[in-house]
């Protein structure tokens, strides 16, 4: 039997071994997938099927069963992303306060819809629920930093000013 | 960017301008930790929980659970290993409190956790902060960094044989992970699918172990309540209520922000007098006083006290403690529009009652929006919502039928008036 070439891992052993310090800390293994996924996508920004296949020989499940995770929980990507995420909250309390206006200010501002990337790459623009931000409305997250009581100009200036 | 601190604090908030209070020595300085000490050093978990039995606390997660009863549930002698789970993973909408209490004092609750630890013979805690929350995780774990090196989490803490550990695990973006069965799923490495109950997470939880999960808030009372004992704390809120929380108002008021007010604080006095009203001399429409899953007040009703036994007569509850204030231009169909499209977007359908009822609500609350809708389908909101009532595994399709209730038990005519005209008579109401 011939064997195949072994592919080169997807995940980097130095991620590999923060995952595996993780998995220390929890009576089971599969505890650690989702601090295993932040670290997969901290990498470049989303997770691939290679790397969703490996993360699934690592904790000793099916790929589907890390595909599943994936696809549920909002914060993971399974497709490549801007360089930068800008959400905009839209709840409520931010809705109150003028973020459907902002929002729309911003999809007007860089030419796409919330869910979409701009065409150099540089922007995914969203839209996202509650973020824990109520009073400080409206609010952008931006590449995870919040960043509140804002204007259209003052959103515009902060997306300029992003690589 | 930080938090700044409540407008108006009390005993959980008093030191949240001071930075150094959110550092170990800077809560030592305050008498933190000795509480925790009182506990491992002279009392016994049994004389704990009593304690917090007779504070009367209730879990500030949104169902009001008394604390002490639900720490009494951990079985004794069992030789599994125990747990406790913080939830951090506050996302209700229109409450910001858990992400001031992680930012601003996580020694606070981590002395909370300490002290509910040796209540309940657990050695470890999970601690489970919203994947959104970058900022308050990285604080969180700078204290328990500090805290290990100190001796206050470890091994030995503080020099007593007591082991405990805490470890911070961030979620993902998904509302239903603050329900505390969904919760264990995510810590298992699942999707966050609630549990059906029986069995309780005190039988079988995190990793089928006995189990005990609390909010953020609620292990933030513990330490006052050692320190101070129960009667000091009783002296706050009401009869039923007792102690503070941190009331977030938001919307349309002059002032937005944090509060942290007796339990039984008023509505309108929260919202006139601490948050100084609506700007522009408009008038108020409606309050949500509990966050997004508690049915709305109108205007005439904002006269009751804040706590769970005078909110139940108005058909509503304190939920969170998230006051989100409409002035009279808002669109209560609108409001409708946004609820339904949250509570559709986070349902894990994994309930027939659920995926299809938030579906079906929020397609047919955007059509009486759109001036598309009929006077049939105002009755068809309630009858789906009514079928969504006590039907599911957990309380989230009921979370997603009482807001569609309350709207229509207060503002029914801003329905029929988008039926009647065909269109949105509320020009200048927020923005969709």
């Amino acid at each position: 039997m011939v064997s195949e070439p072994k592919p080169a891992p997807a995940i980097t052993s130095e991620t590999r071994a923060k995952i595996d310090a993780e998995i220390a800390k929890y009576p089971r293994k599969r505890g650690a997938l989702l601090p295993a996924l932040h670290l997969v996508q901290a990498e470049r920004g989303w997770i691939s099927a290679e790397q969703a296949a490996e993360l699934a020989a690592i904790f000793e499940i099916r790929p589907v069963e890390v595909i599943e995770v994936v696809s549920f929980y909002n914060m993971f990507y399974d497709r490549p992303q801007g360089r930068h995420h800008v959400y905009v909250c839209t709840n409520l309390p931010c809705s109150l306060r003028g973020a459907r206006t902002l929002l729309a200010e911003l999809e007007a501002h860089l030419g796409v819809k919330a869910g979409e990337t701009t065409q150099d790459g540089r922007i995914s623009l969203g839209h996202e629920e509650c973020l824990g931000a109520c009073a400080y409305a409206p609010m952008l997250r931006v590449d995870g930093v919040y960043h509140e009581h804002l204007d259209v100009e003052k959103a515009r200036q902060i997306l300029d000013g992003l690589g | 960017m930080g938090l700044t601190a409540p407008y108006v604090t009390s005993y959980l908030s008093q030191h949240f301008a001071d930075d150094a209070f959110g550092t170990l020595d800077g809560y030592l300085a305050t008498g933190g930790y000795e509480a925790a000490k009182k506990a491992l050093t002279q009392l016994t978990p049994e004389q704990v929980i009593e304690e917090v039995k007779a504070s009367g606390l209730q879990g500030r997660g949104g169902a009001g659970f008394l604390t002490g009863l639900k720490w009494s549930f951990m079985p004794k002698g069992t030789d599994k290993p125990k747990y406790l789970v913080c939830n951090a993973d506050e996302s209700e909408p229109g409450s910001f409190k858990d992400r001031l209490l992680l930012e601003r004092g996580p020694h606070q609750m981590l002395e909370g956790i300490l002290i509910g630890a040796f209540a309940t013979g657990a050695e470890k805690t999970f601690l489970y902060v919203r994947g959104e929350y970058a900022e308050p995780a990285r604080r969180v774990e700078r204290a328990i960094a500090e805290a290990e090196a100190r001796g206050y989490l470890g091994a030995n803490v503080m020099g007593t044989g007591f082991r405990h550990d805490v470890v911070l695990m961030r979620g993902a973006g998904a509302y239903i992970c603050g329900e505390e069965t969904g919760l264990l799923e995510s810590l298992e490495g699942k999707k966050g699918q609630p549990r059906k109950k029986p069995p309780f997470p005190a039988e079988y939880g995190a990793f089928g172990m006995p189990t005990t999960v609390n909010n953020v808030e609620t292990f933030c009372h513990v330490p006052h309540i050692l320190r101070r004992g129960a009667a000091w704390f009783k002296g706050f809120g009401t009869d039923k209520s007792p102690g503070t929380t941190l009331f977030g108002v938001s919307g349309h008021v002059e002032r937005p922000g944090l509060y942290e007010l007796p339990l039984g604080t008023r509505l309108d006095a929260i919202v006139f007098e601490h948050a100084r009203g609506i700007p522009g001399g408009r008038k108020v429409k409606g309050v949500i006083p509990g966050g997004m899953s508690m049915p709305i007040l109108p205007a005439g009703q904002l006269d009751v006290p804040m706590a769970n036994e005078f909110l139940r007569e108005r058909k509503t509850m304190l939920g969170t403690g998230g006051v989100m204030v409409m002035d009279e231009t808002t669109c209560m169909v609108r409001v409708g529009c946004v609820i339904s499209y949250f509570f559709r977007d986070e349902s894990c359908g994994q309930c027939t009652q659920c995926r299809e009822g938030t579906g079906w609500i929020d397609k047919i609350m955007s059509r009486i929006e759109r001036g598309a809708g009929n006077y049939d389908d105002l009755d068809v909101l309630l009858d789906i919502a009514a079928k969504m009532e006590g039907q599911t595994i957990c309380a989230f399709s009921d979370a997603a039928a009482w807001p569609v209730q309350g709207l229509l038990r207060h503002f029914r005519e801003d329905f029929e008036a988008h039926v009647r005209q065909g269109k949105c008579p509320f020009p200048e109401s927020f923005v969709l």
